[in-house]
């Protein structure tokens, strides 16, 4: 009899499924790949096969041009992924596609979350609360100062200094995938029905977030404004690294803002010359991070990535069993 | 404290010069009084709550969080006060409460001391939001750090209540926050605060007589007389005697800033009630040479910005004053008489001042403007700035007044220089590579040479060539670090500077004064730049 667990195992570029010769998130091309969502930290081109949600594989076309090898897998269903392993997909709440994988082995539950959320967002399914023995969790925002409030009251920010400004646009830096789409949703639930104008790098992510049923509204493209004067008074939204760049010259006056969890501590905004910081974050925040292993109630509590060195300290002080896994290339320094 | 809250908020994230002075401008219209004048008082540092430290703080915390925790973040947060203000626990019975007038928060502060601040100050804590938090620790440990000088606060009273500067600046050092009497004068109508009989008493600070540029042209030295323009920090020394008959003596900066506590060697030796113009400088020979000389710029800046002075700096670094004009003396307004006459008068004075921390400008004598320009070409050697005119008519006027004051300085230094790195500006350059980093070479480019750097400069070009350097420094790019890129060591700057002086800060070990971008010279190679040792042969310490 093998010890427990044993099928499962942490190498610094991925998660290793043993028995399967299946990897999970992994940073280099692999034969078998099972990918938790787009981004590119968790995605990548060239592997032989890539099991994930339609959606993920979608962005995964679009984004690294990925057309073989694609599986799709549907939330909630047992996929036999080989040697006695089963792998299902869950909802993670994190963004459009994104998945836990819930992974079964002997009797044995583990699941691996990707990065997640649990705060509502109009674009994507929910987190789903599921018990497992092992729970290998992400933890980006991992520190006790990091708490997101509700976004309802960071647009309502935006809308104000909109609207302060009408001689000026106010310029959103947003994660190309995932946080330019939220913003835009919650925007539009907000009453917000004017034409917001998008860098370049949006389009077509956006375009996909439609047909995925995730309606934006009225949107157009910086490039194809008439004039500087047609985009004051409006929302701009650009990839972070586009904010300082000679791209923001063809704008008008523009209040620089960026959406991120990061935006919380005010060394960060400053650092980015950000003048109007929004707290929003495609990732759980630090009474998330610990409400969710709480509610998971896990034998053991694998952290990946992210301010790990915190979050084991919790589950110490909580009395629960953790370990740190060094795992390379996951950082988001642009949520 | 919402308000003042929401203020502090607002600047910390604002950089242009503006836009801190509108939001400023705007809080000071709608606040109510006095929670407005503390809040001016705590934005230019001039509160001061002893039994609050930072310490203080790290230990109320100590108490609520976990100490690991509590490591973790205050090392990513980088900032006592904010870590605290995120992690302060939310209060079990989070029942609404009014909002704190920053008034009131002021007034729990003063009362505490070392032995009730830990009591007390939690009660305040749980009365706040985070961003409430934050002000208050800020204001409770002191250092706001939001870029507001008190030249800037002034500023953005004048504008807020459509007064002078000149006379906001007059009346702001003689009162004691909130300033009541100023708000009552400019925000409500009020008389303006001179009229109380006690406010002749206070060593207050009197606006500047400032000097504009002398770009082309001459003077004629029959309506003008000259003095050396020295290289310190420009002064002014106020000593008044209360009705108790307690003398204060203060020294004020350029900005209207008191600087007292940084030169205290100066505030026992005016014998006098006074007020004088003049530059503080260090005793040596670098300007001006052995007889009425003074040391270098960069003696001076050793003791600037220093909050407590060591005996070793009075010691080795004695400062003195060179005076320049009075403005009053012995109970008398000089400002209304010509210059001529202050003069005649500031002369007559200089027996009555120890000539251990005093000393007379010296006027410059030449029989005409071209013999006069040839005497301010020896000022190099000299090193000293250039030269002041003053109209011999002239009163003595807040501000900058044209036709009455010059500065004429003596034409820059130049040297070759090759750009190492690039930065990006702030505010409307934040899309440009617009601050420069430049090197000499530290000996032969041919064999091996390196390039040192020995200084920084974001000015002195045209919009149009900073799209040009911003072109080259993108294409040429060999390394970057978060906002500086190192770039390939080719272009050629023509760099202006004052002076340049020996640093301990800088690998050269070469610091220059002023430089700026002169010409850019796309069309000299790289290793024709100049050396280190030129550029040392020029120090004048």
């Amino acid at each position: 009899m093998t010890a427990p667990f044993s099928w499962i195992r942490p190498e610094p570029w991925g998660i290793h499924i043993v028995p399967a010769d299946v990897w999970v998130d992994p940073s280099r091309a692999v034969p078998r790949a099972l990918v938790t969502h787009g981004h590119a930290d968790h995605a990548r081109g060239g592997h032989g096969t890539s099991i994930a949600t339609p959606a993920t594989l979608a962005i995964m076309e679009l984004r690294y041009n990925t057309r073989e090898g694609a599986v799709p897998a549907e939330y909630g269903e047992n996929i036999a992924i080989g040697g006695g392993v089963t792998a299902t997909f869950l909802p993670a709440g994190h963004v459009l596609g994104s998945a836990q994988v819930l992974l079964e082995h002997a009797g044995e539950r583990v699941i691996i979350t990707g990065d997640y959320k649990r705060a509502p967002d109009p674009t994507c399914a929910p987190f789903a609360v599921t018990p497992c023995d092992i729970f290998i969790t992400e933890a980006t925002f991992g520190l006790p100062v990091f708490t997101h409030p509700p976004i309802a009251e960071e647009i309502a920010k935006l809308l104000s200094a909109r609207a302060a400004n009408p001689d000026a646009c106010v310029l959103v830096g947003a994660y190309a995938l995932g946080k330019a789409q939220r913003v835009i949703a919650e925007l539009r639930a907000a009453g917000h029905t004017d034409t917001i104008w998008l860098h370049g790098a949006m389009e077509a992510m956006c375009r996909l977030y439609e047909d995925h049923g995730v309606p934006l509204g009225d949107l157009k493209l910086v490039s194809d404004a008439p004039s500087k004067d047609a985009m004051r008074g409006h929302i701009i939204i650009a990839p972070p690294s586009a904010l300082n760049d000679r791209w923001s010259r063809r704008l008008p006056d523009a209040i620089t803002a960026m959406a991120s969890g990061w935006m919380r501590v005010r060394g960060r905004a400053r650092q980015r010359g950000v003048e109007l910081p929004l707290v929003i974050s495609d990732h759980a925040d630090w009474h998330e991070l610990t409400r969710t292993i709480a509610e998971v109630n896990p034998q053991e509590t694998w952290i990946t990535h992210g301010r790990e060195e915190a979050l084991l300290r919790w589950c110490a002080l909580s009395q629960r069993r953790a370990r740190a896994l060094a795992l390379v290339g996951y950082e988001d320094e642009d949520d | 404290m919402e308000a003042f809250a929401a203020l502090l908020d607002a600047l910390v994230y604002t950089t242009s010069r503006n836009r801190k002075l509108a939001l400023l401008a705007d809080y000071l219209r709608a606040a109510p009084d006095p929670d407005r004048g503390w809040a001016l008082a705590a934005l230019t540092d001039g509160l001061d709550f002893p039994a609050v430290k930072s310490s203080t703080i790290r230990n109320l915390m100590m108490e609520r969080v976990d100490p690991l925790l509590w490591n973790l973040s205050r090392d990513f947060v980088g900032d006592t006060a904010e870590t605290a203000s995120l992690l302060w626990p939310e209060p079990d019975d989070p029942a609404p409460q009014d909002d704190l007038s920053l008034t009131e928060v002021v007034a729990r502060l003063s009362a505490l001391t070392r032995t009730t601040a830990p009591g007390e100050l939690p009660r305040l804590l749980d009365r706040l939001d985070a961003k409430g938090r934050y002000a208050l620790i800020k204001l409770a440990t002191g250092g706001m750090r939001v870029g507001i000088s008190a030249r800037l606060a002034k500023t953005a009273f004048a504008q807020a209540f459509a007064v002078a500067v000149e006379e906001v600046e007059e009346y702001w050092h003689a009162l004691a926050p909130p300033y009541s009497e100023l708000f009552d004068w400019a925000a409500k109508g009020g008389p303006p605060p001179d009229l109380d009989p006690n406010f002749a008493n206070i060593p207050r600070f009197r606006p500047f007589m400032l000097a504009h540029p002398l770009e082309d042209g001459a003077v004629d030295l029959a309506d003008y007389a000259a003095e050396w323009k020295w290289d310190g920090i420009r002064v002014q020394l106020v000593r008044a005697t209360n009705s108790e008959g307690r003398s204060e003596t203060r020294v004020y900066s350029r900005s209207g800033d008191d600087i007292s506590a940084t030169f205290p060697e100066l505030l026992g030796v005016l014998p006098f009630d006074a007020v004088l113009d003049g530059e503080l400088l260090v005793q040596g020979t670098a300007q001006g040479g052995e007889s009425g000389g003074a040391a270098s710029f960069n003696a001076l800046q050793q003791r600037l910005g220093r909050k407590t002075v060591s005996a070793r700096m009075l010691r080795e670094s004695p400062a003195f004053v060179r005076l320049y004009d009075v403005l009053l003396a012995d109970g008398q307004d000089w400002r209304e008489q010509p210059w001529e006459s202050r003069r005649a008068t500031l002369e007559g004075l200089m027996p009555r001042l120890p000539a251990s921390h005093f000393d007379l400008s010296a006027l410059v004598e030449a029989d005409d403007f071209a013999a006069l320009a040839a005497i301010r070409d020896t000022a190099r050697d000299a090193a000293i700035e250039g030269l002041m005119l003053k109209r011999r008519d002239s009163p003595y006027v807040a501000g900058r007044k044209a036709a009455l004051w010059y500065k004429w300085k003596r034409d820059p230094l130049l040297i070759d220089c090759v750009m190492m790195y690039a930065q990006r500006g702030s505010g409307k350059r934040s899309s440009f590579y617009s601050d420069y980093t430049f090197g000499c070479w530290n000996g032969d480019p041919d064999t091996g040479a390196e390039l040192l750097p020995v200084g920084k400069a974001y000015s002195g070009f045209t919009d149009a060539e900073l799209k040009q350097i911003d072109k080259f420094v993108r294409q040429n790019t060999l390394n970057r670090f978060g906002p500086v890129r190192e770039v390939k060591r080719e272009l050629v700057f023509e760099v202006a500077f004052d002076s340049v002086h020996t640093s301990k800060r800088h690998k050269s070990g070469l610091a220059m004064r002023f430089p700026r971008i002169h010409r850019i010279r796309w069309d000299k190679p790289a290793h024709e730049a100049d050396r280190i040792e030129g550029l040392r042969a020029l120090v004048k310490d």
